[in-house]
């Protein structure tokens, strides 16, 4: 498989020594082998250079701490060494393309981290008199401004926390809803079987039993078994669009109307707004409620998970039940309402202390506005483009669940062409491991068989999807080719081999637990 | 535009290698009332300079906390983070990856999580802790929510010292669930009232130490109390620095510890990202909500880290699953474990030492302005005190002097009836000059 450049040097090593010299240290190369924290000497020293307190606590009597804590220090070039060896086992967007579908792992832009540096943002208090952050408000309202827009709803609920936090909220502002309207005695949410985990755990979060809807041949929402389920019973349906299966539910206008029209709301999982960001708004579908995760659609950053942020847009419906706070302009100043008071107040309470996350507001608005109007609209059709791209080029070796028809941002494949290989689909996605991918989105949605969900985002140039294309064509080659007993299975069940682990006994971890380090747990280190 | 790398090229040659001619051909699926036809109203693109131009445009009009004397607290606190610690977190490998689902290309962020359970663990005295949560007042929520679960009763006591955000978040979550909340009125110093508050009924009983007056209290008679009652006690700390001069939760009994991590690595941010604590006891975990990262082998025998116990959660187990959450806060865990690596236990017991002498010299400082009374017996870096006039307009025009002054406590809770107090907080951060001038400024404005 080795080639050769223009210059004709090979562009691949010939073969691998990793397992045949293995090495004495556990290093390989610019890999360490790094121990924890607690495993170094660091339990009388400190990175920071503090000065002492001068006088006593003595007004603390029978309060103070007086066992040791248990925790290391270390030097600040030693903390330096630490995190950076860490951080070379880790695979990031900003190495190779991250194609795991319904995460949208896409570029995080560099201008975004500066400006929610600047003093001006950072170093503010959530409860400073508001005369003193005008700017904060602005931009807040601004932000808002723009999800208002894009997705033509009326209202915006900004403090959720992170998609399944925006989930919360907006079950929670149905839920008022209808105890408003004296339908507190609807219990049901109605979910497709594809939708995320994070979907039936919200509804049951909020006390409501799940009932799944049934999906049809073609990926999408049964409308005839949505409309059978559908009744006086029923709080809300929540369908994603584009849904899991990477394609849009092409009835959501008909959705929409059979569930308004049995009383119920219509919770849209905004998990795939990348996708019709610029194109469509979800308000002329019909949509009361729908969480944005700032950190797919508009490129905050994933951080190894979190923090997230799930901003809610609303309809006139649901808007006056949206939580505290949110900001007003009275025409010379930002306010902050805080706590609703009044007979009036409809607010169904607070989903966090402050005010959302403010870091990832100013650089999900550093993100539109660098896009604008046009380069959303951009943003959508080139993520979609990408998607339908890698489809068409992988169609002959893998079998996508749904051959017809474009898909949106995601191309989904299911596990029907590795029949006779031997290979599973989480074989496969290990393989990748070792070409120098991230594996895609495997076994979700659960409604396909060994699916495997390819997302590459609009932030990867065409050179490396055809690197992409080409090296997950050569491993599907290679499945294929063991159905006729040539090569080996072993590059697929023994993978990875060439990551900075093998594969991990994820049985042993739960069925033992160790969620923390404790001395008698580890060896003593070896004597120098 | 400088973030998407296609060419007009290659969208033409990508559009005949899928067999479209248009990139309309791809959106057929969008009903056609629905389709959306030219740009939105709202501008169009813009260069970094542009952009950057307006947004420091906007953050002028605020006034930076490091730019004048400041003294709030109340749930977000302001302390020095080396520069180590946001240079690391915006390492690429930390910053543009996602959760660890992958654990052999993950281990970085799985080890980090690994030690900050270790070390969350270790500061609250707990057995085990989770890899976080949001922030603290969604994991009070939770824990809460987790005692309903263990012990299979339906109502909280949460004590009038608690956080009222915390308090409102709670109730919020607790009336989605039904689960009765028993708050009981704020008070300064009043956290043993609790105990006569438990019944047969009490699925746990919650205290915050110190509380949001600022007073520290030992929680043992309550957590024996609680137990007892076959309740859970649920400690809440917003101020993570107080771990390392008060005696931990755990020593004092608590089942289930959580903490606002914010103080430690993360600015103030506004208000977020901040960084949730969650720890417990072993035997509860399995009811536990959030993730957790555990130590096993890979299949040549090496110690590696995977997320585990992920039965608890719903990408596994949808509505039956022990909460709905489905990340964590990674990178402001990863700041905050990176700031305890480089304080350790030396650091950071001096670090708390200096946070509580600054706020006594504050609180000599106050006693002396006419009209201040000081509210709060024993406290660590925050204290509240008394004004004899409305609390929100002293703070208004502190402000206009240039003081950023403390916290009104109405701003939390407007209906307490405690319009006249004010909250303040003094960290390691307050110099003597900026004691010196809030103490002038005070005495203006009292006068």
């Amino acid at each position: 498989m080795s080639s050769m450049n223009s210059v004709g040097r090979p562009t691949a090593p010939v073969q691998t020594n990793d397992y045949v010299h293995p090495t004495l240290t556990g290093a390989r190369g610019l890999l360490q082998d790094e121990a924890l924290i607690f495993e170094r000497d660091g339990w009388n020293k400190t990175g920071v250079d503090l000065p002492e307190a001068t006088r006593p606590a003595d007004d603390l009597d029978g309060l103070l701490r007086t066992a040791p804590i248990g925790l290391p220090g270390l030097s600040e070039p030693e903390v330096m060494r630490h995190y950076v060896r860490l951080s070379q086992k880790n695979h990031a967007i900003d190495l190779a393309l991250y194609p795991l579908g319904s995460c949208t792992m896409k570029h995080n832009p560099r201008l975004n981290e500066k400006a929610a540096r600047m003093a001006g943002f950072a170093d503010l208090h959530p409860l400073q008199p508001q005369s003193t952050v005008q700017g904060a408000l602005e931009l807040i309202d601004r932000l808002a401004h723009w999800l208002k827009t894009l997705t033509g709803m009326p209202a915006v609920a900004m403090t959720p926390k992170a998609g399944a936090h925006g989930e919360l909220c907006g079950l929670l502002a149905i839920k008022a809803a209808h105890e408003a309207h004296g339908q507190g005695h609807r219990k049901t949410v109605l979910c497709p079987t594809s939708a995320h985990g994070t979907n039936p755990a919200t509804a049951a979060f909020v006390g409501y039993s799940v009932v799944e809807i049934a999906q049809t041949a073609d990926g999408r929402v049964d409308l005839a078994d949505l409309a059978s389920k559908l009744n006086d019973q029923v709080a809300a349906i929540m369908v994603t669009n584009p849904n899991t299966c990477g394609l849009f539910e092409r009835d959501v206008i008909e959705i929409a109307r059979l569930t308004h029209a049995a009383g119920a709301y219509f919770y849209c999982d905004g998990a795939n707004f990348n996708a019709i960001v610029g194109r469509v708004r979800p308000g002329d579908l019909g949509v009361d409620a729908m969480h944005i995760n700032l950190h797919k659609t508009f490129s905050t950053p994933h951080g190894g998970g979190g923090p997230g942020a799930g901003p809610v847009v609303l309809s006139a419906a649901l808007a006056p039940f949206a939580p505290a706070p949110w900001v007003v302009h009275d025409g010379t100043h930002y306010r902050l309402v805080e706590d609703q008071t009044g007979a009036t107040a409809q607010a169904f309470g607070r989903m966090s202390a402050f005010h959302g996350q403010m870091g990832m507001f100013v650089r999900a608005y550093a993100y539109m506005r660098s896009h604008g109007a046009d380069g959303l609209r951009q943003v959508a059709e080139d993520a979609v483009l990408n998607a339908n791209y890698i489809k068409a080029c992988l169609s002959d070796v893998m079998s996508p669940a749904f051959p017809d028809g474009p898909c949106m941002h995601e191309a989904l494949f299911d596990d029907s062409w590795l029949e006779g290989t031997g290979v599973t689909t989480l074989d496969f996605a290990k393989a990748m491991i070792d070409e120098g991918f991230h594996p895609m989105t495997m076994y979700f949605p659960l409604v396909v068989h060994g699916a495997m969900l390819i997302e590459p985002t609009e932030t990867e140039s065409k050179q490396e999807l055809d690197r992409f294309i080409s090296a997950l064509r050569a491993l599907a080659g290679a499945a294929h080719d063991l159905k006729t007993g040539v090569g080996q299975i072993d590059r697929f069940k023994g993978a990875p081999f060439h990551a900075p682990l093998r594969r991990l006994d994820e049985t042993l971890a739960a069925r033992k637990p160790r969620l923390r380090w404790r001395p008698e747990t580890i060896p003593p280190l070896a004597a120098e | 535009m400088r973030y998407l790398p296609l060419t007009p090229d290659d969208r033409v040659q990508m559009l005949g290698e899928i067999g479209v001619d248009s990139i309309d051909a791809l959106f057929v699926d969008v009903p056609a009332a629905a389709r959306r036809e030219g740009f939105v109203d709202l501008p169009h693109v813009a260069g970094e300079l542009e952009v950057e131009r307006e947004l420091a445009g906007l953050a002028a009009r605020n006034v930076a906390a490091g730019s004048v004397p400041f003294f709030c607290g109340a749930g977000a606190y302001r302390h020095h983070v080396p520069a180590s610690v946001d240079h690391l977190i915006q390492r690429s490998e930390f910053l543009t990856s996602y959760t660890p689902y992958q654990p052999e290309i993950a281990q970085g962020t799985l080890q980090v999580l690994f030690e900050f359970q270790t070390q969350v663990a270790a500061l609250t005295g707990m057995e085990v802790a989770n890899a976080s949560l949001y922030d603290g007042s969604t994991a009070c929520a939770e824990a809460v929510m987790m005692a309903k679960r263990v012990t299979k009763r339906n109502r909280a006591v949460l004590s009038g010292g608690v956080h009222p955000h915390y308090v409102r978040t709670t109730q919020t979550l607790a009336h989605a669930e039904g689960m009765e909340v028993d708050a009981l009125t704020a008070a300064v110093d009043a956290e043993d009232a609790v105990i006569a508050a438990i019944d047969a009924g009490t699925a746990c009983v919650v205290v915050q130490t110190p509380n949001v007056f600022g007073t520290a209290t030992d929680v043992t008679k309550i957590a024996a109390a609680a137990q007892a009652a076959g309740a859970l006690l649920i400690v809440v700390t917003t101020e993570a620095v107080s771990f390392g001069l008060l005696k931990s939760p755990g020593e004092m009994g608590a089942d289930i510890v959580v903490a606002e991590g914010q103080s430690i690595g993360n600015a103030l941010n506004f208000g977020g990202p901040y960084v949730g604590l969650f720890a417990c006891r072993e035997k509860l975990v399995r009811q536990a909500p959030g993730r957790l990262c555990g130590e096993t082998v890979d299949a040549d025998g090496r110690r590696g880290f995977v997320l585990t116990l992920s039965t608890r959660e719903q990408h596994i187990r949808r509505d039956k699953a022990t909460s709905n959450i489905c990340t964590n806060s990674g990178l402001c865990a990863l700041a905050f474990s990176i700031h305890m690596s480089l304080l350790g236990e030396v650091g950071l017991r001096r670090l708390a030492a200096l946070n509580h002498q600054t706020a006594r010299q504050l609180k000599t400082a106050l006693e002396g302005v006419p009209g201040v009374e000081i509210l709060t017996p024993r406290f660590f870096n925050e204290f509240a005190v008394k004004l004899g006039k409305p609390a929100a307009d002293v703070v208004e025009a502190l402000a206009a002097k240039g003081v950023l002054g403390g916290v009104p406590y109405s701003r939390l809770d407007p209906g307490a009836g405690l319009d006249d107090v004010l909250l303040v907080a003094a960290t390691e951060t307050v110099t003597e000059g900026d004691i010196a001038a809030f103490k002038a400024a005070l005495t203006e404005v009292m006068a």
